[in-house]
Order: C-alpha cells, then structure tokens, then sequence
C-alpha cells in the first residue's frame, strides 16, 4: 500500500515507491470555468434569435462559475482512487474534464489513452429495448461487431435485469432508474479501460449488484488500469480504493490514504 | 503495492515532464484530420447501428408503426396536391401530380436530414457525455436515417409517377446516382448546422424559416418556368440551387415532359456533382474543428 504522504496538497510530488510507477493521469494545476446559460433574455422570437446569430453574440445573461481552482495530482496503474467531498466542491467536474469532455481554463490534464466516465446519467435510447442498447452502446465504445455478439448476453446477465422475468427485450423507458442504471454500469464495464471514471454509479442497484460491481472495479484494477471513483457513500470508496483525494470548493484539501482522508473528512462533515 | 521508501528519481519532475516523459497526451485534444477520419471509419458499425435503431425508435410509439414511413409522404403530397393542383390549378404543367410529388419528396430529403441534423448534438448530449467517440458519427447516422426514410417514399413516389402514366425508361437509372450526389450534398449540410446547432439552440427555431424558404426557391410546388420572369442574375442564382438542381435531376430521370430551368443536362450534373463535393468536404471539414466542444457547456 502506498502510504507515505507529505503535504497533502503536493502528494503526487512527493510520492514515494518501488519500481519505476507508470503515471496514468497527470493534472498539472487545472482550473476550470463553467458558462451557465440562464435562458433567454433577449426576446425569444425567431427574429431577435436570428440577429444573435448573424452577430455571434451571446445570450446577455452568461454566469461563471469558477468550479475547479487550481488542482494537481497524478494517477498510477494500478490505482483506485476516491474522490469525496461536499456537493458543488468540483468532484464531478474534474472527472468530466479528465474524460475530455471539458476544457480547462488554465494548466492542464494528461491521459494515457481514452479514458471513460461512466456516470449514472449515461443514457441511452430509451425507446429501444435493453438488447438493442447493449449493442449500440457497445459499438460507441468501439467495440468490434463480433466482439460484441459475443458479450451480449453476459453483459444483460452481469446487470441482473433478466432476474425478474425477460425485460432485456422491452424498451428501456419501461425501466426503473435502478434497472437502467445497472444496465449502463454493466455495458460500459464490460470494455478493458485504461482510465476508469466512475460517477457515483456503484451507488446503484441491489446488495447483490452491488457486490459484483465492485468486484469487477478490482477486475479492471487488475487489467493494469486506473480507476476513479466520485461518492458520497464513503463505505464504497473505503472498500475500493486505497487513495483517496477530498476536494472542497474547487481545491483539494487533502490527498492520501483512504482511512486517513476519510477520517478527516467525517470529522469535518460533523462540525459542520 | 508494497512500498520500501525509495526516493522516487522523478521526483525534480514538473507535472508537464513526467507527462511528457511517459508520452501521455492532452486530454480531449482533437485528432489530426487523417487520424479523425480513420477513427470515423472505425465506427462505422456503430454509425449504421445508430441509424438503424434511430429509425425503430422514432416510430415505436405510434400504432402504425413504420407505415408512417410511407403515410407521411403520401399525406403531404395529397395536401400540396389539394391547394396547388385543384385549388389553384396549375394547367400549365403536363402530370402536374408527378412533377409535384418528385419536387417535395427530394427537397423534403433535404429539408428533414437538415432539420433533424441541427438537433443531432444537441438531443444526444447524455451519449455525448458519457461516451467518447468521434461526434461526426452522430450526424452521418442522421443523414443515413434520412436515407432510409427517402428510399422507403422512392418507393410510393414510382408507384406514383406510373400510375399517372409516365413510361418506364432506362433514364430512370439515373436516379440513382442523383440521389447519392444529394445524400453526399445531405451529409456535408448536416454537418455544417450540427455544430451550428450544438452551439446555439436558437438555430432549432430559425431553421423551418430558412427551409421554408429555400423550398419556395426550388421550384417544388409550381412550375419553374415561373422562375424566368425575375431578373437575370436572379434566375442565375436559381439555377445553381442545389435543390433546384437535384430536383431537377429527379424530374429528367422520371418525367417525360416536365419544364425544367436548367437546358444543358451536362450543367445539371456538373453543378450536383459539385455541390456534393464542397458540401461534403466543407462540412466535415467545419464539424471536425469544432470536435473538442459538442457536450461542453
């Protein structure tokens, strides 16, 4: 277990190790700032949209919100790392970004390869059956058509939905959310990830779903790839990774062992 | 991990160099236009896929399921028909039905494939977000979707133009390769207003008014012979209208007497042929630069 951690902020800097650790993801002082669009202003009539339009101006009412000030951490193979903390402290954010799918403002964000957020919001077409969006959702990941033929039907298993009768050939809107998010758990984990980002998803489902979610999270541990978690259930971040970074309004407050951040954040959660 | 406490050798290391020095990259850079369209050609399942379920899904609420596929078009034809034909009887053109249905069933191939692609990133923000593939994917399949839908109305619009007594000929064939320089022209369009749409939303209300607009400039519901009456340089414009210009395709190949605007057939094809090409590759050419911002936001 990695287990020596100066100042928590410069973690990463000092780590300490064995052999050569092979960095996964490198964060180098990111800051990011969200456009938050209020609805129009500026008259909604197709003529007052137009002429925004052929001015290239924006709609009046834009707020910032600065939700991520300037962090730094790196990610090894091999590591499972925990990302607690308040609500709108930028947990979710920083996933998003290292995923690709925000810019940052300042600094920047390596990766090695493509790596996956797989959130509980994931969705997919919910008027197609569960069958059919095991597919489409395997074919965007990239997959090869025969690979996914071949995996279907472990991966419908894997999500439990056939438990209670044959619901894998309805349309997904007939889903409850649990169902439908074990089944987008179960499709997006059915592909090896270098980077693994997981968006409260392990919150999901039964006790049952639950176990072998994270046992396949310590499976694509072991397929020499990182992986995130973002949760405000600490039991599962506590069972999962040995890590664990605590940010608070955009700047992390602590990065180290999953027992002592945990701690400090409980005992910061309570004085609250 | 077990760890004897080694000093780490990296540790002088700015975060910018141990990145560089294990040849990690920059998180949602875009890929060169080479490498973005050989990534596009790996999807290619995933394009067709999409198209395919887009199509199921559209009408998996409606009790008639895919008949709307043919109903839709046929309603449509038999309103204009209704307003156009008896209403405000338009003698002048011999097989008024035909000439009006090949018209709207073209431009109407059009102006779908444009109005669901300014939609194409926008409506699929959660698969955006949660997935990363080229976005590019998004509004090929709406264009292939499209596509389906076109052939499926192909189907009614011959049936159509035999009953009205138009011979069948060899130029028929030639359908086909206009409908492809259309489908390609399709594309590049789709591409063109997705990224404008994924900007602004306000696009999705502009649309039907530039559409509606651009059909009363293609000559779909009136003869185009009409068109002859505005000023030169007018009809110039008019008669390099890409829509005019694959109506009118349509209209040589399946029609024995329509009025056309265009006389020189070489033109006609020179002029399709061309807008496919520029639509085409400006299209993806625009939709790739905006790459790293669909789902931002």
């Amino acid at each position: 277990m990695v287990d020596h951690f100066d100042a928590p902020t410069e973690a990463s800097a000092t780590m300490t190790r064995t052999q050569e650790r092979i960095p996964t993801v490198v964060v180098d002082d990111a800051h990011i700032i969200y456009r938050v669009h209020q609805g129009a202003a500026g008259g909604t009539t197709p003529v007052a949209a137009l002429r925004r339009l052929v001015k290239r101006t924006h709609a009046p009412n834009v707020r910032e919100v600065h939700a991520v000030k300037g962090i730094s951490f790196t990610a090894y193979r091999g590591e499972a790392i925990g990302l607690i903390g308040s609500n709108g402290s930028g947990k979710s954010t920083i996933l998003r970004a290292i995923a690709g799918l925000l810019p940052v403002n300042r600094g920047a964000i390596h990766t090695q390869g493509q790596p996956s957020l797989l959130g509980v919001n994931a969705a997919l077409l919910n008027d197609l059956s569960g069958e059919r969006n095991v597919v489409l959702g395997c074919l965007a990941m990239g997959m090869h058509p025969d690979d996914v033929a071949k995996q279907a039907a472990g991966i419908i298993d894997f999500s439990g939905i056939n438990e209670r009768g044959d619901f894998a050939s309805l349309p997904m809107r007939t889903y409850s959310s649990g169902m439908a998010a074990r089944l987008r758990f179960s499709i997006a984990a059915a592909k090896k990830h270098d980077v693994l980002l997981i968006d409260e998803a392990l919150a999901t489902g039964d006790k049952g779903f639950r176990r072998r979610s994270e046992q396949r999270v310590r499976e694509l541990r072991e397929g020499a790839g990182t992986v995130f978690l973002v949760s405000h259930q600490l039991s599962s971040v506590r069972d999962t990774c040995e890590r664990t970074i605590w940010l608070e309004s955009g700047v992390i407050r602590m990065d180290g062992p999953t027992d002592e951040v945990i701690r400090a954040y409980e005992a910061y959660a309570n004085s609250k | 991990m077990a760890t004897t406490a080694l000093v780490d050798p990296d540790t002088g290391l700015t975060q910018a160099q141990l990145a560089a020095r294990h040849g990690l990259r920059v998180a949602g850079e875009r890929p060169s236009l080479v490498e973005y369209s050989r990534r596009l050609w790996a999807y290619r399942h995933f394009i067709a896929a999409y198209a395919n379920a887009k199509l199921v899904a559209s009408y998996s609420n409606a009790k008639l399921g895919q008949l709307w596929q043919v109903l839709t078009p046929l309603t449509n034809a038999a309103v204009y028909y209704l307003i156009f034909g008896v209403v405000l009887a338009q003698n002048s053109i011999p097989n008024f039905i035909a000439y009006l249905t090949t018209g709207l069933f073209i431009f109407n191939f059009t102006q779908s494939a444009v109005l669901a692609g300014t939609q194409s990133i926008s409506s699929n923000l959660g698969l955006i977000r949660a997935l990363h593939f080229p976005r590019a994917s998004l509004p090929l399949s709406t264009t292939i979707t499209q596509f389906q839908q076109l052939l499926a109305s192909m189907v009614v619009l011959v049936g159509i133009v035999l009953v009205t007594g138009e011979p069948l000929t060899w130029e028929w064939l030639l359908l086909v390769p206009a409908l492809l320089l259309q489908a390609v022209f399709n594309a590049g369009v789709v591409l063109l207003v997705a990224r404008l749409g994924a900007k602004s939303s306000d696009l999705k209300q502009v649309m039907p008014f530039i559409m509606r607009t651009w059909m009363y400039g293609s000559g779909v519901l009136y003869s185009v012979s009409l068109f002859d009456r505005l000023p030169g340089w007018a009809t110039t414009v008019v008669q390099y209208n890409p829509l005019l210009v694959y109506i009118e395709l349509a209209r040589y190949s399946l029609l024995e007497e329509a009025p056309l605007l265009n006389e020189s057939l070489t033109q006609l094809w020179l002029v399709g042929a061309g807008w496919a090409l520029v639509a085409g590759i400006g299209g993806f050419i625009y939709f790739w630069r905006g790459e790293q911002e669909y789902g931002r936001g």
